[in-house]
């Protein structure tokens, strides 16, 4: 992924280089805040109060981080394999139009235990599918799969638009959405779910989609670290030479790669339609597949770290927006300034705090 | 016989050169005389290809001095040995493909802001030079069109161009064919009775004889011995490139041949160019004897590697491996071949042979992935893995003892002792190794060295590669000789002198 | 007679006036991607360029003073991806996408911050905008033909001039160009500026000559059609153009085939023409129609050898 710069000590290069990261993105985010005529350290405060300062707040923060790990999950296997996948948003969306699919067609007839799993499926397969046509035409064509993940988003918009008005619009709907979805298909709210054990927590749009994720995250990592593919697949990832001497087929991995990083952007379609939505929608997956680019460069591709990285993201996410409700100077879109910014710091300017740090560290040796 | 200096173009005193601690160019002293073709002759590593670097700017000397037409000067850069006249042809040419020939001639020399003049020039000045020196090349043409004898003529053209008067060549014969090979001789001629004086660096001594005035034998850094080229003759230049070399006595037990597990018949590998990797190779591989590959590095011995172990598809002929037919209609990949028994210690440690970033312990399975005992129902066992690099380490060897540790951190000799351990800890049939030692330091070599005996007396074939020709006398009981993509010459072990070997690697024929 | 002649005015019209964006800033990729910087952010400057064009006619009353602004702007993200890129040798593609995504943000939280409008900017007229020069129905003003002079300006620069010979050279074998002793960065760096201008352009232009004023997320993907444009032209810029007018033919005539069946075919979906110069070029991606070579060396930062 980057030059062999001189390394760091393990924990500086893992923990403090993305610190350092964010705080030059924090810096820069003060700095817009001030010209705006606010107050920073204000303007932090209610950032970090509203997204953890209630149960409320927790629980949508943690609903944001939900998404993000699935993107992220979805970019980081890309990133092992060496290959950069751009179209999670896209990804995504047609995951959700499986996931849709099986429900509206199947929610009548199945209980919630079987019509659940069927529709994660159903998401994961569309997910993997609409990943699988760029993974072929980088490994068979050599077509560079950061131009044809962009462009296969852009398709998969017009699609969804085109089946949503046309197609699957709720008969009688003003907006282009389909009929609501069937108990059975409909993940329960987390606030549910603790009330079931007891735990009251207050109302947010978290559902057990976040356990999914979780799951993901233990699957990917097992399957990165713990299974010959997952070996084969970070050895062409690191030095596509010593696969081929391994015996590992290059196209091969490249597809399952691809498929698996689709399969995973899907599960976004399930929290969004299956746990909050509760119904088939435009838009669902709106800007998580490039911040997923930020979380899983964050947290250095490893299952760990993107949970992390996704609870930051997440966190930014609820906790800019309570922000843009507070201060009414400051619009919902600084969210996405600050996203910007730490992409470009985390991915971009990654090894800009390196001669710093270089300087503090390198006395020890 | 002092000649003057001022019929020196070049001349180099005391030059020396480390890297690390590797002496590359030890107290180098040479003349190179105006108007002449002078070859630089020597195996790998002899030090020939830095020594010219140097002379190129593209590297600073740790001593010495170097002067041009007897001034002495600074190289710090290829300009300044542009601006003292000194241009160099490497073996990777530095072409646009995309661009025509002329475009590719007035890259970073055009004359003004605007193109139309300085092409105008160049083709003037190429039309020139066609003239004097007999270097055609269409202009207009697309240097991705042009065969590589043409590309390399562009090179020339290039260096001429900018007003090179004395023109250093490295090895321009690697990448042509006979014919081409032929045609640029009779060009170098051609310069040279223009009045440019030519430094060609070669192995190859058909080459050397066919135009030189003066050869210059480089072996491990130093200048061993300056002749006039119509005053020596081959075996004399091999002899001195080979040198008598102290043998590393590993007492070998008497061989004890077994049933033929590889045999390769009309190998053939030719590329897209057209170009043939591999050119009819025949050989067989016995299990418990050793077969050496002796040979310059370049002249396919990589290639054959890599068709042996299913890495590629050979295009013609056919090998045969513990009973398995390969050939181009019935093609193999590695993993297959590891089932056949056949393992593979590559050439290339860092690219092939180990993920630098890998854990030492997920090394020592790599292309051994998915089988047992690292893998039981799909899942690698972590454990299992780690005692299993804990084994390989105690019983090769391998420092530090630390199965947790990233491949990088270990010295180049641990890391190839690890692959070799991963390699032959499996007991495979056929094993073959490509530059067992390089790289590595004293006291793994001769580990290494004997691990490969040891295997070849219970009963592996073993196919071995080097471009030291004294590894490949101390290891092989037979030794083969590659030259060319073609196996030039075989002799038992107990009959291999370093003079004919040599001959055999400078594709000369044997006497 | 007269119908179909006014209908083929009116459609070269609205081409021209889709089209005009995507030729400027498809230009400005094209130095961009020819040296070997890969550029997916044309949307962000663009995006930003607009915002800041219409802010500042605005605010001065100037149009022109409106241009400089946005080229400003333009060239300060430009030297931002260029320094992480070149510099610092950082992804190209994360920045990029970095890029549009802080420009999606700034510009609505400037624009709220300093014009109280949600994000918009106020309406422009008169002297804020720049208007049409010949024909006012068909709205062409300064700016179209200016890109239309571009496409022969940019193969002018390219083919026929020294830095156009070092910029080709550089994108595709660095080293060539190393080794001859040019500067690998600086030229890097002007084909990131002239991106920056090119890209400027195409904002200003959408903000105060194609409409009245800045809306948030204005571009709508347009950067990304100019991208495909540079793609489907084979990285040569009388191709690209071809590629835009293409696209804004499409774009003009997607309104106009709405509702209309065509015979055999029956109704075509807007979303399908929308998606159109997508699909073409993978398909030219894919190798199904002709093959692209991309520069060489595009998206592979540059190191030397020690």
């Amino acid at each position: 992924m980057s030059a062999l710069r001189r390394p760091l000590p393990g924990w500086v290069e893992i923990g403090l280089l993305p610190l350092a990261n964010i705080a030059l993105a924090f810096l820069v985010v003060g700095l817009i805040v001030e010209v705006i005529g606010v107050d920073p350290f204000h303007a932090l405060r209610l950032l970090v109060m509203g997204a953890v300062g209630s149960s409320e707040s927790i629980g949508y923060t943690l609903y944001y981080a939900t998404n993000f790990i699935f993107t992220g999950l979805a970019v980081a296997v890309a990133f092992h394999a060496g290959l950069f996948n751009i179209g999670g948003e896209g990804q995504a969306y047609i995951g959700g139009l499986g996931c849709g699919l099986a429900v509206l067609a199947l929610d009548r007839y199945l209980p919630g235990l079987l019509m659940i799993p069927l529709a994660i499926l159903a998401s994961a397969a569309f997910g993997a599918a609409w990943a699988a046509i760029p993974a072929w035409m980088q490994a068979w064509r050599g077509s560079h799969i950061v131009i044809t993940t962009i462009m296969f988003n852009f398709v998969a918009s017009a699609l969804m638009v085109y089946l949503m008005v046309n197609v699957l619009i709720a008969p009688g709907s003003m907006t282009p959405q389909s009929r609501g979805f069937g108990a059975s298909a409909a993940v329960p709210s987390m606030q549910a779910a603790l009330q079931w054990v007891g735990i009251a927590v207050g109302p947010s749009a978290l559902n057990l989609s976040l356990l999914l994720a979780l799951l993901c995250c233990v699957g990917v990592w097992i399957f990165l670290w713990h299974t010959p593919w997952g070996y084969g697949l970070r050895t062409m990832g690191h030095n596509p030479e010593a696969a081929l001497y391994a015996g590992t087929s290059l196209k091969r991995t490249t597809m399952l790669a691809m498929c698996l990083s689709g399969a995973l952007a899907g599960g976004v379609a399930v929290n969004e339609l299956l746990g909050v939505h509760h119904r088939l929608l435009l838009d669902f997956a709106a800007g998580y597949g490039f911040t997923g680019i930020a979380v899983a460069l964050m947290g250095r591709g490893h299952p760990l770290g993107i949970v992390l990285a996704a609870l930051l993201f997440g966190a930014l996410q609820q906790g800019g927006a309570e922000l843009a409700f507070e201060i009414p100077a400051i619009t919902r879109e600084m969210v996405v300034v600050i996203q910007g910014l730490v992409i470009l710091f985390s991915g971009a300017l990654v090894h800009l705090p390196r001669p710093w740090l270089q300087a503090l560290f390198a006395r020890r040796s | 016989m002092q000649e003057l200096t001022a019929d020196a173009a070049i001349e180099l005193r005391g030059i020396d050169k480390s890297f690390g601690s590797v002496r590359a160019v030890r107290g180098v002293s040479v003349r190179i005389e105006r108007g002449s073709i002078t070859g630089i002759v020597g195996e790998n590593g002899a030090g020939k290809s830095t020594l010219m670097s140097i002379l190129y700017g593209l590297y600073r000397a740790d001593a010495g001095a170097i002067l041009v037409d007897g001034r002495p000067v600074e190289m710090t850069r290829p300009r300044d040995a542009i601006g003292h006249g000194i241009g160099m042809v490497h073996q990777h040419f530095m072409l646009v493909d995309s661009f025509t020939v002329l475009e590719n001639l007035i890259l970073g020399a055009e004359g003004g802001p605007l193109l139309a003049g300085g092409l105008a020039a160049a083709r003037s000045e190429l039309a020139r030079l066609a003239r004097d020196y007999g270097l055609a090349v269409d202009p207009d043409a697309r240097v991705a069109d042009l065969s590589v004898g043409e590309q390399q003529r562009v090179e020339i053209l290039k260096v001429l161009l900018r007003g090179a008067r004395i023109l250093i060549l490295d090895e321009p014969s690697a990448v042509l064919t006979p014919q081409e090979t032929d045609r640029l001789l009779e060009i170098l001629r051609v310069l040279r009775d223009r009045g440019v004086t030519v430094v060609l660096i070669t192995h190859k001594l058909r080459e050397i004889l066919a135009v030189t005035e003066k050869v210059i034998v480089m072996r491990l850094g130093e200048v061993v011995a300056e002749r006039r080229t119509a005053e020596t003759t081959v075996e004399e230049l091999a002899e001195l490139m080979v040198g008598r070399k102290v043998r590393f006595d590993l007492d070998k037990a008497p061989i004890r041949e077994g049933e033929t597990l590889l045999a390769a018949r009309h190998l053939s590998l030719v590329d897209g160019r057209g170009v043939r990797l591999l050119d009819d190779i025949s050989l067989e591989v016995k299990a418990g004897e050793i077969v050496g590959i002796a040979g310059v590095s370049g002249n396919g011995q990589s290639e054959l590697l890599q068709v042996l172990s299913g890495i590629r598809r050979p295009t013609g002929g056919e090998f045969e491996a513990c009973g398995r037919r390969i050939d181009a209609a019935h093609p193999v990949d590695p993993a297959e071949m590891r089932d056949l028994g056949v393992a593979h210690v590559p050439e290339d440690r860092l690219r092939q042979g180990l993920v630098p970033a890998f854990l030492a312990s997920e090394t020592s399975i790599l292309g051994y992935q998915d089988r047992e005992p690292f893998c039981h129902n799909y899942l690698l066992d972590g454990p299992a893995v780690g005692k299993y690099c804990a084994d390989l380490m105690e019983r090769f060897d391998v420092r530090p003892r630390t199965p947790g540790l990233l491949s990088l951190n270990f010295s180049g000799g641990n890391q190839q002792k690890l692959i070799l351990a991963r390699e032959m800890a499996r007991n495979p049939k056929v094993l073959l190794v490509g530059q067992p030692t390089r790289g590595v330091d004293i006291g793994a070599i001769e580990f290494i060295r004997r691990e490969l005996v040891r295997s070849r007396d219970a009963g592996c074939a073993v196919l071995v590669v080097s471009v030291e020709l004294e590894e490949i006398l101390s290891l092989a009981d037979r030794i083969l000789v590659m030259f060319a993509g073609r196996i030039v010459g075989e002799v038992a072990a107990g009959q291999a002198d370093e003079r004919t070997l040599g001959l055999m690697m400078a594709g000369a024929r044997a006497a | 007679m007269e119908e179909t002649l006014t209908l083929v005015v009116a459609t070269l019209a609205a081409t021209l006036r889709v089209a005009t964006p995507l030729i400027l800033c498809a230009m400005g990729g094209l130095f961009s991607e020819k040296s070997g910087i890969l550029d997916v952010g044309l949307e962000g400057k663009m995006l930003m360029a607009a915002f800041v064009a219409a802010a500042t006619a605005s605010v001065t009353g100037s149009a022109w003073a409106g241009v400089g602004a946005a080229i400003l702007a333009a060239e300060l993200l430009a030297l931002l991806h260029g320094f992480a890129c070149i510099t610092h040798r950082g992804n190209q593609v994360v920045s990029g996408i970095a890029i549009n995504i802080l420009a999606m943000g700034l510009t609505v939280v400037l624009g709220a911050a300093w014009f109280g409008r949600g994000g918009q900017t106020p309406p422009l007229a008169g002297s804020e905008r720049l208007n049409p020069i010949f024909f006012p129905v068909a709205g062409d003003n300064i700016l179209v033909y200016g890109a239309l002079l571009s496409v022969p300006f940019a193969w002018w620069l390219i083919e026929r001039t020294r830095f156009g010979l070092r910029l080709r050279a550089v994108g595709e074998v660095p080293l060539a160009v190393d080794a001859a002793g040019i500067s690998v960065s600086w030229l890097r760096y002007r084909a990131v500026l002239l991106c920056g201008l090119f890209a400027g352009l195409a904002g200003a232009y959408l903000s105060i000559a194609q409409n009245a004023g800045f809306s948030r997320d204005m571009t709508a993907g347009q950067g990304f059609i100019a991208l495909a444009a540079i793609i489907f032209g084979r990285w040569r810029p009388f191709s690209a153009l071809g590629a835009c007018l293409a696209f804004g033919l499409l774009d003009a005539v997607a309104i106009r085939l709405q509702g209309v069946k065509l015979p055999g075919i029956g109704e075509v979906p807007v979303q399908l023409i929308q998606a159109l110069p997508y699909l073409l070029t993978l398909f030219l991606l894919a190798g199904v129609i002709g093959r692209t070579v991309a520069p060489k060396a595009a998206g592979v930062p540059y190191e030397k050898e020690p």
